[in-house]
């Protein structure tokens, strides 16, 4: 049985740390109750992928304290996609950003459930249908935003706008990847891109929002080069274990 | 002579009632054993109790402290030489709730998940689903938010009773 390298796993386990992270900072500014618990929510579903994605790669690593790996990392030690720590701006950006990444993730996550690799096949399983959710959570936001008021439509067409070029880095495959891609440990995004492509557009036409045309895209957080907003995302998501040095709850 | 499959085993037999009725920290009207989260409880060859427990979800806040409780549960019934750990092979589902288990969540308001007989659409504006009122069991609901005051639960209001409620979600 394959195994998966460790690198590879980061890559994951980065993505979901850094958006449960954004999605947690709604907590006391969401525009309302319900929609506060369901950013939590959300964010704890991915903050427990996260954790069981470093679970095992401090495993894969020979017994790295977890903890270490998800909190006294240096910035350019994250490969997380640049999408993930795009600042949350207004609501709309926030459920914008959650479509493009869960409509990845739920097809991803489905293939990773067939993965040469035990230990990601257990974590997937789990984490499939907790995807769907967040898919149908932000697909209904977006429609409810799109087609709602010319306010909140313009809003939440300049997040998309904005957002579209970020979407790129989710399809990349560099030599890790494709390493991951022949160990059968990892899908080709390629084979990805039709459900991710029609989840997205059928929810943007049926939300009356304009589907963008540019074809360039951002790239760079798999290599660690990030934006300036992971930085600071980080001050706040390392405080505690910098402050008081393998404090444990 | 009846065959046996397998030797009786009166201590491992209380080992697997201690793991059962820990109680769930969330929902204390039930037990792990009933939320189906206990996989096995068994000797290793070294004679150590292993016992498997399989989290509800990636993200639950309660799997160390459910750990704790069922290590604390057992070394106070004199087993001391035990392992908990957990399987997370097959992804636990609402379906492995026990009867009587679905049974006390509808008593005490929660509106118990139903058979997963489909995968969980994503494709369409919203899931429709028959979620029956824990309270006077009308199926006019309505669904107020897609997450209530745990993870595992959503939001609904009866039209009949007017009562909100929670639904377990399934899972």
């Amino acid at each position: 049985m394959a195994q998966a390298d460790s690198k590879f796993v980061l890559r994951l386990a980065d993505d979901h740390l850094i958006l449960g992270q954004r999605l947690a900072e709604w907590c006391g500014h969401a525009p309302t109750l319900e929609e506060e618990l369901s950013h939590a929510n959300i964010g704890l579903d991915l903050l427990g992928q996260a954790r069981n994605l470093f679970a095992y790669a401090s495993q894969l690593l020979g017994g790295t304290d977890e903890d270490r790996l998800a909190f006294l990392r240096l910035e350019h030690e994250y490969k997380n996609v640049l999408l993930v720590e795009f600042p949350n701006e207004d609501f709309g950006y926030s459920v914008i950003r959650q479509l493009f990444f869960s409509a990845f993730m739920h097809p991803y996550w489905q293939a990773l459930t067939s993965s040469a690799d035990a230990e990601l096949r257990a974590i997937a399983g789990q984490a499939v249908k907790e995807a769907a959710y967040h898919v149908r959570h932000s697909r209904e936001w977006t429609l409810r935003l799109g087609d709602g008021t010319e306010e909140s439509r313009q809003r939440v067409q300049t997040a998309v706008d904005d957002l579209w070029s970020f979407t790129g880095e989710l399809f990349e495959v560099d030599d890790l990847y494709r390493q991951m891609m022949e160990a059968q440990v990892a899908p080709d995004p390629v084979s990805i891109a039709p459900t991710w492509r029609e989840t997205v557009v059928a929810t943007l036409e049926e939300a009356t929002l304009q589907v963008p045309t540019e074809t360039w895209m951002q790239t760079g957080g798999r290599v660690g080069r990030h934006t300036e907003a992971l930085g600071h995302l980080l001050t706040e998501l390392q405080y505690m274990q910098r402050a008081y040095p393998d404090m444990a709850w | 002579m009846v065959a046996q499959t397998r030797p009786m085993d009166p201590l491992l037999d209380r080992a697997r009632q201690v793991v059962d009725t820990v109680p769930d920290p969330e929902l204390p009207m039930l037990s792990i054993g009933e939320l189906g989260m206990v996989r096995s409880v068994q000797w290793s060859e070294t004679g150590r109790l292993r016992v498997a427990l399989t989290p509800t979800y990636s993200g639950c806040p309660a799997t160390e402290w459910i750990r704790d409780r069922v290590t604390e549960a057992l070394t106070e019934h004199g087993f001391t030489d035990l392992e908990v750990w957990f399987d997370r092979s097959e992804a636990w589902t609402t379906d492995w709730i026990r009867p009587e288990g679905l049974e006390k969540l509808r008593a005490s308001g929660i509106s118990p998940p139903r058979p997963s007989l489909t995968v969980v659409g994503t494709s369409q504006r919203s899931v429709e689903r028959i979620v029956e009122c824990p309270l006077c069991a009308s199926s006019d609901t309505e669904r107020l938010a897609e997450h209530g005051s745990t993870p595992c639960k959503a939001l609904y209001r009866c039209k009949t009773c007017l009562e909100p409620f929670d639904h377990f979600k399934c899972h």
